[in-house]
Parts: structure tokens; C-alpha cells; sequence
């Protein structure tokens, strides 16, 4: 995915390397600044300084699922956080995700739309079990919430862009 | 040099010992997972736990250095109770599948288990579920059966020098695996298996291949090159199943990959046994009188037409320093030609 | 116009998020509105200042006309219009919208040392902490002090750690002083991690000066050249802030080269943590500096003797290093004048959970938790009995209702089986399940877990497991015994603090509220009406008027019945989430 921007990211990289060198950066602070870069951390972009740094890679990957702050796959612009507790369960919480990964064609076993404008994460109970089923669309809460209402919201999102 | 007290013994160490050493030499059994005295000490296991007098707490003996005075109780009530929580939290988050377990009857888990009588179980609950198979040609990883003791992580950097794995993740999910969980692809020295406590890191070829019970083990030194590493082959219905290393060889237990694994060609059955000898074209059987006085004369008449610079020797570095010396004495002595390299060079 | 005037915003965290920047706009816009230029003219200024703890009653604005105060709770930028045209033009102060006595008395019991100049001081503006003795402790101990002398003072004073283990400050600088090596380090730990604990982030938000000054004064007093703040990614605003503090105070030459003319190195370097929880602890902060995995390591070697890179190294908390410069200043039986015996001086609190005054509070240490809960937190919400306070975060333990007139200090708290900490200090009534508090800081421990050592990976997570089913109703007979031993063996097993504590609050909930425990174990049943599998919902027929609410807001379709007529709950169907009842306007829903 990264190599589609080629020239981009090696300038990017490039910096990154020599924030790491002016500020006696660490492991740490090259994944911070990846992370914000990215929004994640990109392989290639470990490989890449694991052969310049002369850092095993492994080091790269046991820093980066330790600390909370890094996430491995690139997350969308928008999170959309559907409730699974028991009462958005019984509502339908499944109908409502099924049709969410249809509409923006989330790739099985992903959580993240291709062009990275949205991510569909699952939650236990929230505990608004009286307006369910819930979703929350970028830390705002939707209830009673139904395929056609949030396909609306997403449409709003995507023109919003 | 400091005297200690471990159970009511007088113990003299050189500074720097832990307790742990100390009790060892004192032939004081402690136990540990997490320990190797050819590693830096780790504390993970915390089955090392002893009491030092004055200190509030118990300490790992593996971690803490035995100082002048010091009194030590390897065993109390206590410790003895927070040993057996341990190997109990350790086997509620285990496959205990001793039964078809590789490292069935050479596993420390399982020792401490029978050790502390663990029929059964205080505790249970989810359990790591990792079903994914690393597809590498060498190593048999079964991360549901890591304990985390971190000893594959350390021997990899420590003494290999390569890190090709380490922790990841953190609390009940930390895992030991390659960058990106992708298939390991490292050298192959499998130090990591040699230092694994559990059926985590097994040897793909023996898999299958025989109990730890039935194995006789054979030491010889390993053929591939003049270092001369001590081995002990694991034979099993006469076939070489696998090749470990014993710590207190000179090669301290460390293998390469070719010491571990390319043990295959031992019952291979292209296996040479006798020399060969080329006659019309086809290679033949010889006897080594045979094939000795061949050589000799060969030589004999080359260097007779031809002068001895026509001659030269490639000796190899599977041969030892003695042989490599007299190798290359018998070209410039004998033959009296300085042509003498091996294949190392190369 | 010839008074002075002077507007000060509370801008900390909590001020911003009450809308603390448009308050601020506001009055610039306004001031300029009726000619005066707030930024330029001499006599009128506004201020931002940081966190003066009452954050519940943001956004809250300081208006002194010549040196008479008057302070607004809870204002909005269209209500400043009014206070510029009434009370700062016009003289008359607006009262509907004046702090009352309540606001008085939440301060009247505080003893402010490091929040004293929270509120008061601009945190962006050095000279605003200059005007306020700033710096001045750090020019005494050039002047007149030797390293000896700086350390003699602190231990005289009594000063502890506030972080959590309350070791002496003064004997951990000696020994990092005494262990050979001339690379040494010091390290601010504001990795404030324990949820519902800010204090730390509100002193580094509202005067980050002040710790500066600690810590170049530690420095000193250890022969460190180098600093660290290792201080958490989630804490922008107090990022940000103590990144101007560093510039301003390495413009004013107290950090850099030869600080003041002394002879004296020393700078300081921002590192941000990633978000992880046991980087709080010493050694497993000093890997994550270095850029690693931030596991702990077994002590001894002790941070003071082999820290960061290998070199003597102390680590203090923000809260301790902010004590510093007041010491020095007023010396050390001036510090020594508060609190008990064997814990001097102040702690700050952050006092949350069912009291009507929650926020930031200073206290003397040995004031007892009934003033802090009554005087200062003016009661229980709602007037409902008192049942616990919990302190010292997952780390700590819970206190009942019935020792609450005992001393909150290091020793007291230790006896009952909790920890000062660093300071989390929540307060639970009847309508909280102990149980249920365990099982929600186990939940937070286990999941910070680094996963090294095997007591603390397997334990708190088999703790949390047996927790959860007694949460359940799955619990078995055994299950608090069961709880206990292996609680011990964590304990007394794990390899860090965050082990070592992680059983704290299962521990003291079961020692003072077993009885709960055994009710959800032995009869099914949640005394204080939490947990929701232990619950059974059911309509009080006399009270149901048939309004039909429950019935449309169930999202299982449980209920049934006809308009007008009782309704019904059918159990079977129940998934017991409460919205009938929180619905019900006829209180004819009974939990339980």
C-alpha cells in the first residue's frame, strides 16, 4: 500500500531518520513519528529502518504491540464503534455491521476500507442499552440506530470529506 | 570472596554470584524455568523466590547477588506455596497434552508438575489459543505451550547476535514470535530450541521420531568443521533423531545450524562408505589399501614427469587443526609443493 | 480609567474543555469592544492560569479590581458581556453568578505547597512565576549551598515520594550521589497512569515552573548534567506547556551552561511516553527511555546505583519534585510544620466519585478522611450514607465507611490495608458494589500487565476471571478463599509494583465487605443492586399507570401488557440493561 506513494514516503522516511539522529532518538520516537506520519505503522517502513538502524526488525514489531499509542494496520479517518452488549445484539446489532462492512466494502477479516476513510470497530456494552442498538460515529453516540439512518450518516461523512 | 549461608551451609563464592549459582554449587536444588547461567539473568519465572534475612520480601535468587553474611532459606511455607501457584497458574493457560507431547519426560513443566504433586488444578480459564503454523523448514513452534521465559529471546541476542525474535504484545497476549508474526526466517542455529524449557520449540525432524525414554545418546564431536563442538546424537531404532549439545562442553552447549540440524545425511543412503575409485569411466567400489596405494603411486608419477608445483592439496575445514597441519606438513614436506588452500576460504 | 484590573481564566485541562478558550476570547473581544486593549494596557490584563482543582464548576474567572477578588463559576463567553458592563466597568459585581460559601469552604481545609501558585500563576509565562519567588530557591542553593547541603535539607524536611511507595527523598538523592560515576541522571516520572488521578498533569499544566526548579535543584544535589521528563502522550496541553517552560527557562540561562554564573550543566529532555501503564514503574520507565519494550527488571541493581544506560539515575514524581523549590525557600522545618509524625508536609488528591465537590485538593498529610469527604468534599451526593473511599487507584485499597475518622497518611492508610499512592482518592456509597470496584481495577491491572513475570500474566487475569463469575452469579463456594491465596501469591510473587499491588483492591474489599462477596456467591444476589446478571426486574403493579414507556424502550421486547392496564416483565426474555427502569417515570420498576 505504501509503495504507491514511493517518492513520498521515502522523503518521509528520510526525515524521520534525521529527527532520530539531531534529537538522539530511540526505537520509540522513530514509531512515534511513523505513527503520526501513517496513522500506523507500516511494515515496509520497519524493514526500511531496521536495515539502516541496524535494529532487528523483531525489535521494531515487540516495541510497537507493546505501547498502546501504535497501531499495526492503518485506521480510517472516521471510527464508527458498533456496540455488541446484549441489548444491541437483540436489536440487531449484527444486521447493522453486516450492512456497514457491505456498504463501504470492508475486505474480510479487515476493519478498515481501502481508501483508509473509514474503520469499523466492535465494543462491549456502552451501556445505552435503552436507545439500542448503538453506534458511535467519531466518539459522538447514535441510537436506535438502523442501516438506513447510519447510511445516511455515512454519506454525510463522505461528502463531509 | 564471600561467605553466605544458604540452609544452615557455609557457602565461600567470588563476588558477583547470585544465590542461585551459590546454591548450585552447594548442591542446593532451586527451581527455575527462566534461568540459564549462560544468559543474563531475567527474573521472569519467579520460581527462584528465596528469603534473605532482613528483606521483606522473598527475592529471586537468580537476580540477587550473594553478599558477605548473607542468610539464606531456599524453602518455607510460603515459598513453597506462591512455587506451586505458580506452576498452576502456568499450567491453566497450557495445553497439558504431556501424553503426545515431543518433549514429553525432558520438560521442566512437566518435572514441576509431578514435583509438586499437581493432579489437580486450583485454577482455569481462557487459555492462549494459537493455531497458526510457522512454516519454516526447522523449528516446530507451539506458542500455546510458551511459558515466557524469555530464554529463545535472549539466546537469540545474547549469544547468536541476531535477534530474529522477540516479545510481543504485552500481558496475558505477550507471544514470542518473528517481526509481523510472519513464518521465522532466521539462520536455523536452533539455540532457541536447545534452551527451550517446554514442547514450545522442538526440532522438526525428530517429530514423531521417538519418546525421550527410548533415545540412547551418544556423544562424539560434531564432523562439519575444525571447532570440534561436542554433540550427542539422540538415537532412536538406530537412526539419528536429533543432536543436542550438554552446557559444560567447550562449545558450552552452542551449536550452529549445520551442528543441530544436517544430521540427515548419517542414514542417508547415498552415503558413502567405501572410497571410490574411477575405472573406464565408472566410479567402483575400492578398499582403502586399495585406494591409499592409488593415490600414492598417481602422485609419485606426476611428480616425477611433472615437478612438484604440478601438484596441489584442498583440505577441508570439516578436519581438525592437526589434521589441517599435517595436511598441509605432507604437501611441503612430503610432496615439497607450498599449493595447499581449503575449502573454507572459499 | 486608573484601576488596576486584572482577569484570570482557569485554563487547565479541564477549563479548556468547559470552553475555557472562547471565555478568554470573550473578554478580549469585549474589553476591545468598550476601548480597552486588554493585552497592551497597563492597568487591565487577562490571564490564562492552570487547574485550581474545583473543575466541576468551570469555566471559573478571577476578576481583581485593585487587589479585591472576585471569582465566576460556571461561565459561558455570552455571559461575559455582563460582567465587563456591570462589574468591570460599571463596579458592580454580578452575584448570581459569584462563587458561594461552598467554594469557600472546599478550600478552606487545602494547604496549598504545590498547587500554591496553581491558578495564580500564567503557566506560559515565566515571569508571571518570577513574580511569584520563582527561581529564587534555585539562586539560594547556588549561593549558599553545597550538594550536602541541598540533601540535608530535603531529608530534614521529611519530604517522600508522592508517587506511590513514599521512600525518602533526601536519602534516595544521597544515595544516587554517593554511587561513583560521573554520567548520572534525573528523571521526572509524570507517567500518571491510575485512572482518575490528574494531579500531576494539572501541576505540569498550572505552574511546570515549579518543577524545573525541582528538578535542576536535584541535579545539583546529585551531580546530574542531564534530565528527562518522561511524561504521557494523552497530556498535550501539559506537553506543550512544559515545552514553552523548557525554552523560557534555558532563555533565562537556568538551564543550559554554567546556569547563573555557577559552573553548574544541566538540561532537560522531554520523552514521551506510548501508553503503558508499568512504564510508572522506575526500572520499566528507565527501558522505555531507552527505547524499549518497557519491561521491569529485578532490583537490586536499584535505578540510584545502575539506571538509565547503565548510569546512577534517580526518579521522582512530578508532585515531590514541585515540593522542592518551597522547601528550599522556606527551609525545611517550615515544610516539617505539616503533617504527622513520620509523613510531612501536604498531598494533593484527586478526590472523585459520589461526593458533591469533586476535584483537585491539597491537604496536610494527617488530616483525617472525614474532613476531606464532609469539609472539603461537602458530602455524600444526594445525601446517601457513605460506604467506602478507595485510594491509591488499582494499586490501593478500599477503606469502610467506619474507619473514616482515621489519619490519611503514609502509615494509617498502609495499617488498613491501602496506599496514599499517588493519589486517587474515590469516594463510594451504598449504591456501589465492592465487588464490583475490584473487578474494575483488576480489570485495568490485568490489561496493563506487561506480561513478563508469570504471576502477574496468569494471576490477575485468573483473579479477574474468578471475580467475573462471582459478578455473574457463576461463583462458587471457595471462590473467597480462593481469591485470597492466590491474591497472596501475587502479591508477595510478582516481579514488580504492579504486581505487587495489583491485588490490593480484591484484598481489602473481601477483608471489609466479605459479606457482599457472599451474597453474590451463596444467594445470587448483589446487595448494592450493580451487577446486572444478579438482577431481577419486576413492575410494581399498584404504581404502573400502563403509560407503556417500559414496554417501548425494552430492546429485548420482555415487556407486555395493554395500554392503560400493569404491565408485565417477562424473565425469560429480561436481558436486564435497566432502561425499563431508568425509563419508568412512576418509580413502578423495582431492581433487585
Amino acid at each position: 500500500m505504501i509503495l504507491k506513494k514511493g517518492v513520498v514516503l521515502q522523503e518521509s522516511l528520510e526525515r524521520i531518520l534525521e529527527d532520530y539522529h539531531r534529537s538522539d532518538g530511540n526505537l520509540i520516537s522513530i514509531l512515534q513519528n511513523l505513527e503520526e506520519e501513517f496513522g500506523y505503522i507500516p511494515q515496509d517502513a520497519v524493514y526500511w529502518f531496521a536495515e539502516r538502524l541496524d535494529i532487528p526488525p523483531a525489535k521494531f514489531f515487540g516495541v510497537a504491540t507493546f505501547y498502546a499509542q501504535f497501531h499495526l494496520k492503518p485506521r480510517g479517518k472516521n471510527i464508527i464503534t458498533a456496540c455488541c452488549g446484549t441489548a444491541c445484539h437483540v436489536k440487531g446489532a449484527e444486521r447493522i455491521i453486516n450492512s456497514l462492512t457491505r456498504e463501504l466494502q470492508i475486505p474480510s477479516g479487515e476493519d478498515t476500507t481501502e481508501d483508509r476513510e473509514f474503520t469499523v470497530e466492535k465494543v462491549n456494552c456502552v451501556g445505552a442499552c435503552s436507545i439500542a442498538p448503538v453506534v458511535i460515529i467519531n466518539k459522538e453516540v447514535h441510537g436506535k440506530m438502523t442501516p438506513e439512518k447510519l447510511m445516511k450518516e455515512i454519506k454525510n461523512l463522505r461528502r463531509g470529506r | 570472596m564471600n561467605t553466605l549461608m544458604i540452609d544452615g551451609k557455609y557457602i565461600e563464592v567470588p563476588e558477583g554470584t547470585t544465590i542461585l549459582e551459590a546454591a548450585r554449587r552447594a548442591g542446593i536444588y532451586i527451581p527455575t524455568l527462566c534461568d540459564d547461567p549462560r544468559l543474563e539473568p531475567y527474573g521472569a519465572c519467579r520460581l527462584c523466590l528465596v528469603q534473605v534475612k532482613g528483606m521483606p520480601r522473598p527475592v529471586t535468587s537468580c537476580t540477587t547477588p550473594a553478599t558477605d553474611g548473607m542468610e539464606v532459606q531456599t524453602s518455607n511455607e510460603q515459598i513453597e506455596r506462591i512455587r506451586k501457584t505458580i506452576v498452576e497458574l502456568l499450567l491453566s493457560d497450557h495445553p497439558n497434552d504431556c501424553m503426545v507431547c515431543e518433549k514429553a519426560g525432558d520438560c521442566t513443566l512437566q518435572e514441576l508438575a509431578y514435583f509438586y504433586n499437581l493432579r489437580e488444578n486450583r485454577f482455569w480459564g481462557e487459555r492462549r489459543q494459537y493455531t497458526r503454523k510457522d512454516a519454516n523448514p526447522f523449528i516446530e513452534r507451539d506458542m500455546e505451550k510458551c511459558v515466557l521465559c524469555g530464554k529463545c529471546v535472549r539466546v537469540c541476542e545474547e549469544v547468536q547476535g541476531v535477534a530474529a525474535i522477540d516479545i510481543a504484545y504485552r500481558g496475558f497476549q505477550a507471544k514470542v514470535c518473528p517481526p509481523f508474526e510472519r513464518d521465522l526466517d532466521c539462520e536455523f542455529c536452533g539455540q532457541c530450541v536447545s534452551v527451550c524449557p517446554t514442547g514450545a520449540l522442538i526440532g522438526k525432524q525428530s517429530l514423531g521420531k521417538g519418546r525421550q525414554k527410548d533415545i540412547k545418546r551418544v556423544d562424539t564431536v560434531c564432523p562439519y568443521c575444525g571447532c570440534g563442538c561436542n554433540i550427542t546424537l539422540h538415537v532412536s531404532r538406530n537412526e539419528v533423531i536429533r543432536v543436542t549439545s550438554e552446557p559444560d562442553t567447550l562449545n558450552e552447549g552452542w551449536l550452529c545450524v549445520k551442528g543441530r540440524f544436517g544430521f540427515r545425511f548419517v542414514n542417508s543412503p547415498d552415503r558413502l562408505k567405501t572410497p571410490l575409485i574411477r575405472r573406464n569411466g565408472r566410479f567402483e567400489e575400492a578398499t582403502w589399501t586399495e585406494a591409499l596405494g592409488y593415490i600414492a603411486s598417481n602422485l609419485k608419477r606426476i611428480k616425477k614427469q611433472y615437478g612438484a608445483d604440478a601438484i596441489a592439496g584442498l583440505s577441508s575445514a570439516r578436519c581438525t587443526n592437526e589434521e589441517n597441519y599435517l595436511f598441509q606438513k605432507f604437501m611441503r614436506a612430503v610432496i615439497g609443493t607450498n599449493n595447499v588452500d581449503h575449502c573454507a576460504r572459499y | 480609567m486608573g484601576r488596576e484590573v486584572e482577569i484570570k481564566i482557569c485554563m487547565g485541562t479541564g477549563g479548556l474543555a468547559a470552553g475555557g478558550r472562547a471565555v478568554m476570547n470573550a473578554f478580549a473581544e469585549g474589553l476591545k469592544a468598550e476601548g480597552i486593549d486588554a493585552k497592551v494596557s497597563e492597568n487591565c490584563s487577562i490571564h490564562q492560569v492552570g487547574c485550581r482543582g474545583f473543575c466541576a464548576r468551570d469555566v471559573l474567572v478571577d476578576v481583581i479590581i485593585d487587589g479585591k477578588r472576585t471569582t465566576y463559576q460556571y461561565i459561558k463567553p455570552e455571559m461575559v458581556e455582563q460582567i465587563i458592563k456591570n462589574h468591570i466597568i460599571g463596579g458592580e459585581v454580578v452575584q448570581d453568578w459569584t462563587v458561594k460559601e461552598d467554594y469557600q469552604a472546599f478550600h478552606d481545609k487545602q494547604v496549598k505547597v504545590v498547587l500554591a501558585d496553581c491558578g495564580e500563576v500564567d503557566p506560559e509565562d515565566i515571569d508571571s512565576y518570577i513574580s511569584r519567588r520563582g527561581y529564587e530557591a534555585l539562586q539560594k542553593v547556588f549561593r549558599e549551598m553545597t550538594p550536602e547541603k541541598v540533601i540535608n535539607t530535603i531529608e530534614a524536611s521529611g519530604l517522600r515520594g508522592r508517587g506511590g511507595a513514599g521512600f525518602p527523598t533526601g536519602v534516595k538523592w544521597d544515595f544516587a550521589r554517593r554511587n561513583p560515576g560521573d554520567v548520572k541522571y534525573i528523571i521526572c516520572n509524570a507517567d500518571e497512569g491510575d485512572p482518575g488521578a490528574f494531579m500531576d498533569r494539572s501541576v505540569i499544566e498550572g505552574n511546570p515552573h515549579s518543577v524545573i526548579e525541582g528538578m535542576i535543584i536535584g541535579a545539583y544535589a546529585i551531580g546530574a548534567h542531564h534530565g528527562y521528563v518522561y511524561i504521557r502522550a494523552e497530556y498535550p496541553l501539559a506537553v506543550e506547556r512544559l515545552k514553552i517552560a523548557l525554552e523560557q527557562a534555558r532563555q533565562r540561562g537556568f538551564l543550559g551552561r554554567d546556569i547563573l554564573g555557577s559552573g553548574f550543566d544541566f538540561d532537560i529532555k522531554i520523552k514521551l511516553g506510548a501508553g503503558a501503564f508499568v512504564c510508572g514503574e522506575e526500572t520499566a520507565l528507565i527501558a522505555s527511555i531507552e527505547g524499549k519494550r518497557g519491561m521491569p527488571r529485578p532490583k537490586p541493581p536499584f535505578p540510584a546505583q545502575k539506571g538509565l544506560w547503565g548510569k546512577p539515575t534517580v526518579i521522582n514524581n512530578v508532585e515531590t519534585l514541585a515540593n522542592v523549590p518551597a522547601i528550599i525557600r522556606n527551609g525545611a522545618l517550615w515544610f516539617a510544620k505539616f503533617g504527622t509524625e513520620k509523613s510531612k508536609g501536604t498531598k494533593v488528591f484527586a478526590l472523585t466519585g459520589k461526593v458533591n465537590n469533586t476535584g483537585l485538593i491539597e491537604v496536610p498529610m494527617g488530616i483525617s478522611l472525614r474532613e476531606i469527604i464532609y469539609d472539603i468534599g461537602g458530602g455524600i451526593e444526594g445525601g446517601r450514607k457513605l460506604k467506602a473511599v478507595q485510594t491509591g487507584g488499582p494499586s490501593g485499597g478500599c477503606i469502610p465507611a467506619e474507619y473514616i475518622d482515621i489519619s490519611v497518611d503514609y502509615e494509617s492508610l498502609a495499617r488498613m490495608g491501602s496506599i496514599v499512592g499517588s493519589g486517587g482518592m474515590v469516594v463510594m456509597d451504598e449504591t456501589d458494589c465492592m465487588v464490583n470496584i475490584a473487578k474494575y481495577f483488576l480489570e485495568f491491572t490485568q490489561a496493563e500487565s506487561c506480561g513478563k513475570c508469570v504471576p502477574c500474566r496468569i494471576g490477575t487475569k485468573r483473579l479477574l476471571e474468578i471475580l467475573s463469575r462471582i459478578t455473574d452469579g457463576r461463583g462458587r463456594p471457595g471462590d473467597i478463599d480462593l481469591l485470597v491465596t492466590l491474591s497472596e501469591d501475587v502479591k508477595a510473587g510478582s516481579l514488580c509494583g504492579l504486581g505487587q499491588t495489583a491485588p490490593n483492591p480484591v484484598l481489602s474489599t473481601i477483608k471489609y465487605f466479605r459479606d457482599e462477596y457472599e451474597a453474590h456467591i451463596h444467594e445470587k444476589r448483589c446487595p448494592a443492586g450493580v451487577c446486572k446478571n444478579l438482577l431481577t426486574y419486576t413492575i410494581i403493579e399498584e404504581f404502573c399507570k400502563g403509560c407503556t414507556m417500559c414496554a417501548r424502550v425494552c430492546p429485548a421486547g420482555a415487556i407486555v401488557g395493554e395500554k392503560k392496564q400493569p404491565h408485565h416483565i417477562v424473565q425469560e426474555i429480561c436481558i436486564k440493561c435497566g432502561a425499563c427502569f431508568e425509563t419508568c417515570k412512576f418509580k413502578a420498576i423495582k431492581k433487585g
